[in-house]
């Protein structure tokens, strides 16, 4: 575990200037390619958003209830699922390549008013201030210190042996699970520390604001996703029913309930998905923790090699990895967490080529294995024990 | 650019849908120019009026608001990916009914907007713009004698007011003052010319600080720049007339100090065409910063960090890593200069966003802390 003993002090802040180096080179080169990229996304995004919103209205039509030719379940449910995804793929790109990119500032250089870290808010029950906090000044700053990283097993979850095993550990399967299906609340509810309320340390008046402010964000979420959408949806049935003399109350309600269903399940894709990469990044066997003493002192070039050994790469073709916010980068994410995302594949092959002349490991695999190492991992902790497998090169 | 308060029940239900962006959002989707979150306009054509300064003819979006002759707007554009802001004043009169404005461009030798839109610019590109502002116009009420004095690109809100009062067959007795370097660098040239000689009442005086010998008017010959003599002969009834300057620096300086010594400085209205970006020192140089939400003032010996000058001056900025990593730390640079301290970078334009754990003054600096 720590910082691998086989670099000298002189070799670390080699490395650390060599590293400086590649991130000035593509911090310079930053222009009219990137911008273009970023506005691309984000028109995609929207048209998709919209896109799946209406297809699934559409979908209505297809309604067995509506008694029109070509209606029947089959049919309309496949056409509900098709703007379902469709939503649930904006929703993964809104929160993943841009809103969680934007609030790193990645696009702050643009000076773009429409762009800007500071007045970004995303399409996610979490506060987006809230979220900038807890994950890039502390997550950021402590990335897999014991004690200083809140994200290391977001406080309920044992995912490296050298958290002490306590009973409660045992429900963490299914903990893992519930976390999964409602990641956002997850992530909502994070910077409030609720495990530090339960355990007395921290005293609920203190998060009143915060609570106050997921309240006020969450609750537009909900308003739009399950009720101001599905209510347009049972609306847009009505003149349709009354002039097929079918009962418009029935198929308002229906449309109601299958709308707010289609955006549930929308919702859940995006939760699913977000879950499965970002616990990609940090939880997969060889990943390095640290203890407070390691980062004693941390020069800038120690803070380098520390995100680099408590990070893990997914491996994927062009699409995953923008449907991951180029979080399959983790490493070159947490490196470099004010660049572009776009540029994160090619700056990480220079990465891995400067970890290998260091010695230094470089955690990259197929999503199958990360994800399957971190399941395993979850589970196995739950009990006590486990061996800490930290990967060397 | 600014967003538009007060939004009527209708929008709020629409935003409501498209939280947590707005309806304006998706609108933008089909025509930048239906958008209400900012304000864009379209370029409809580009004109050269001299061999360095363009005519851009603009179609503002749904949310523009007519403009009063003299008043300027900001426009943002994005060069090499980043976005500068500068203000041009509107040269185009409000009473053109064909929704469009225009403004006037002169390309100033290193200036990164200016040639960029003298250059660069093409109809059909969508610019980001802010609403008229400014109190250099013309009172509406009162019948006024205007005096004007206008150099180079300050030439366009003058433009504008003559255009108007013309068009609004209104034009009263009017002495012009236009400096230019030579004839063929007057911008409206053509159009000033063609007033004086269908307008008697509108009496224009070219003056050519370059070449004194291609001077139309007896009375400029001989003489360059702004003096008290000069404005004595062209205009012997200045102290009665109400004056509207618009030019570099060292013009205005010298107006306002003559008007001031008349005591007559109230007569005096200008408009400054100030640059918009600090100038950036060569080398590492000491300053002072202020930082403008507490009213406190340091002096930067141009290394230290902007975090660590704040704090040792008893200020307790947001903050979070301390190495430029979190954004945590983040501020608006109000004017002034800063350095990147990990990589040399002047960050020089006003209103955008520094990181003060990682940046130095550089000279003198504002921050909004
Ligand atoms: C109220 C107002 C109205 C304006 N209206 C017009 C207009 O109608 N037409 C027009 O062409 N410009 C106008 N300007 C000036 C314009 O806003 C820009 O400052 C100018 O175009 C230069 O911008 P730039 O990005 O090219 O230069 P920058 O990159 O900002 O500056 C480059 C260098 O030029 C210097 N510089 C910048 N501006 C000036 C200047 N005005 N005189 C001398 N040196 C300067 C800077 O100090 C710097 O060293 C107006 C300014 C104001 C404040
Ligand atoms: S404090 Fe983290 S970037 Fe400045």
């Amino acid at each position: 575990m720590g910082i691998p003993s086989h670099l000298s002090a002189g070799d670390i802040e080699e490395f650390g200037r060599e590293m400086d180096a590649i991130r000035n080179e593509v911090m310079d080169s930053r222009g009219d390619r990137d911008r273009a990229y970023i506005l691309r996304v984000i028109r995609w995004q929207r048209s998709l958003a919209l896109g799946g919103r209406i297809v699934m209205f559409i979908s209505l039509l297809a309604l067995p209830l509506s008694g029109l030719p070509y209606a029947g379940w089959p049919q309309f449910l496949v056409v509900l699922a098709l703007g379902s995804i469709m939503l649930g793929i904006a929703k993964i790109i809104e929160n993943m390549e841009i809103g969680h990119n934007v609030m790193h500032a990645q696009w702050d250089w643009m000076r773009d008013p429409n762009i800007q870290s500071n007045t970004w808010e995303w399409d996610n029950v979490c506060p987006s201030d809230q979220w900038k906090h807890s994950h890039n000044v502390v997550h950021h700053t402590w990335t897999n210190v014991i004690g200083k990283d809140p994200d290391i097993g977001y406080g309920v979850l044992r995912v490296t042996p050298v958290q002490h095993w306590r009973p409660k550990f045992l429900a963490q399967p299914l903990i893992n699970f519930f976390l999964n299906i409602l990641f956002q609340w997850g992530v909502a509810i994070h910077d409030l520390e609720v495990d530090k309320i339960l355990e007395g340390e921290k005293s609920l008046a203190s998060v009143r604001p915060m609570l106050r402010r997921i309240v006020w964000k969450a609750s537009r979420q909900l308003l739009k996703d399950y009720v101001l959408w599905p209510a347009l949806g049972a609306l847009l049935t009505l003149p349709a029913a009354l002039v097929l003399q079918v009962n418009p109350a029935a198929v308002a309600l229906a449309a109601f309930l299958l709308v707010a269903g289609g955006n549930m399940f929308a919702n859940l894709m995006r939760n699913v998905w977000s879950n499965v990469i970002i616990f990609c990044g940090h939880f997969p066997s060889g990943v390095h923790h640290f203890s407070k003493q390691d980062v004693e002192g941390e020069t800038r070039a120690r803070w380098y090699i520390r995100q680099l050994l408590g990070s893990a790469n997914i491996g994927g073709g062009k699409l995953f990895h923008v449907l991951s916010g180029n979080l399959s980068h983790q490493i070159e994410h947490h490196l470099f967490p004010d660049m572009p995302s776009n540029r994160y594949p090619e700056v990480a092959p220079r990465v891995r080529a400067l970890a290998a002349r260091y010695r230094l490991p470089y955690n990259t695999a197929s999503l199958t294995r990360q994800f399957g190492s971190t399941t395993w991992t979850i589970w196995r902790l739950a009990f006590p024990g486990g061996r800490i497998k930290a990967a060397t090169a | 650019m600014q967003p538009v308060d007060n939004p009527s029940w209708l929008t709020r239900l629409g935003d409501a849908f498209a939280w947590p962006l707005r309806t304006s959002h998706y609108l933008e989707l089909v025509n930048p120019l239906w958008t209400t979150h900012a304000l864009q306009a379209r370029v409809e054509k580009v004109w050269d009026e001299t061999a360095d300064a363009r005519t851009i003819t603009l179609r503002p979006g749904r949310n523009w608001r007519s403009h009063r002759p003299g008043q300027h707007l900001r426009i943002g554009v994005p060069i090499g990916g980043m976005h500068y802001t500068r203000t041009y004043s509107i040269s185009s009169a409000p009473e053109a009914s064909d929704e469009l404005i225009t403004i006037t461009v002169k390309a100033i030798t290193g200036g990164r907007m200016s040639h960029h839109l003298v250059r660069n610019i093409k109809p059909g590109d969508h610019l980001p713009i802010g609403v008229p502002q400014g109190d250099f116009y013309l009172p509406d009420a009162n019948p006024v004698q205007p005096l004007f004095i206008s150099a180079g690109s300050g030439i366009t809100p003058i433009i504008s007011m003559l255009r108007s009062l013309v068009a609004q067959e209104r034009l009263p007795d009017v002495v012009h003052l236009h400096y230019a370097p030579h004839a063929y660098d007057v911008i409206f040239g053509n159009e000033l010319r063609a007033l004086a000689a269908r307008h008697p009442q509108y009496r224009l005086h070219l003056l050519y600080t370059r070449e004194p010998g291609a001077a139309p008017t007896a009375a400029a010959a001989g003489r360059r720049h702004f003096s008290a003599e000069q404005l004595g002969e062209v205009c012997p009834d200045w102290r009665d007339r109400d004056v509207f300057a618009c030019g570099p620096q060292g013009l205005l300086d010298a107006l306002e100090s003559h008007w001031d010594r008349a005591g007559l400085s109230r007569q005096l209205h200008s408009e400054r065409f100030r640059a918009q970006v600090a100038a950036t020192p060569a080398q590492v140089s000491s300053g002072t910063v202020r930082f403008a939400r507490s009213g406190v003032v340091a002096s930067s010996d141009g290394v230290v960090n902007l975090l660590r000058l704040a704090e040792d001056h008893g200020l307790n900025p947001a903050h979070g890593c301390r190495m430029g990593i979190c954004h945590g730390c983040d501020a608006v640079l109000k004017s002034g200069c800063v350095r990147d301290l990990r990589t040399n970078a002047m960050l020089n334009e006003a209103d955008q966003i520094v990181q003060i754990c990682v940046c130095a003054a550089a000279g003198d600096a504002e921050l909004e802390l």
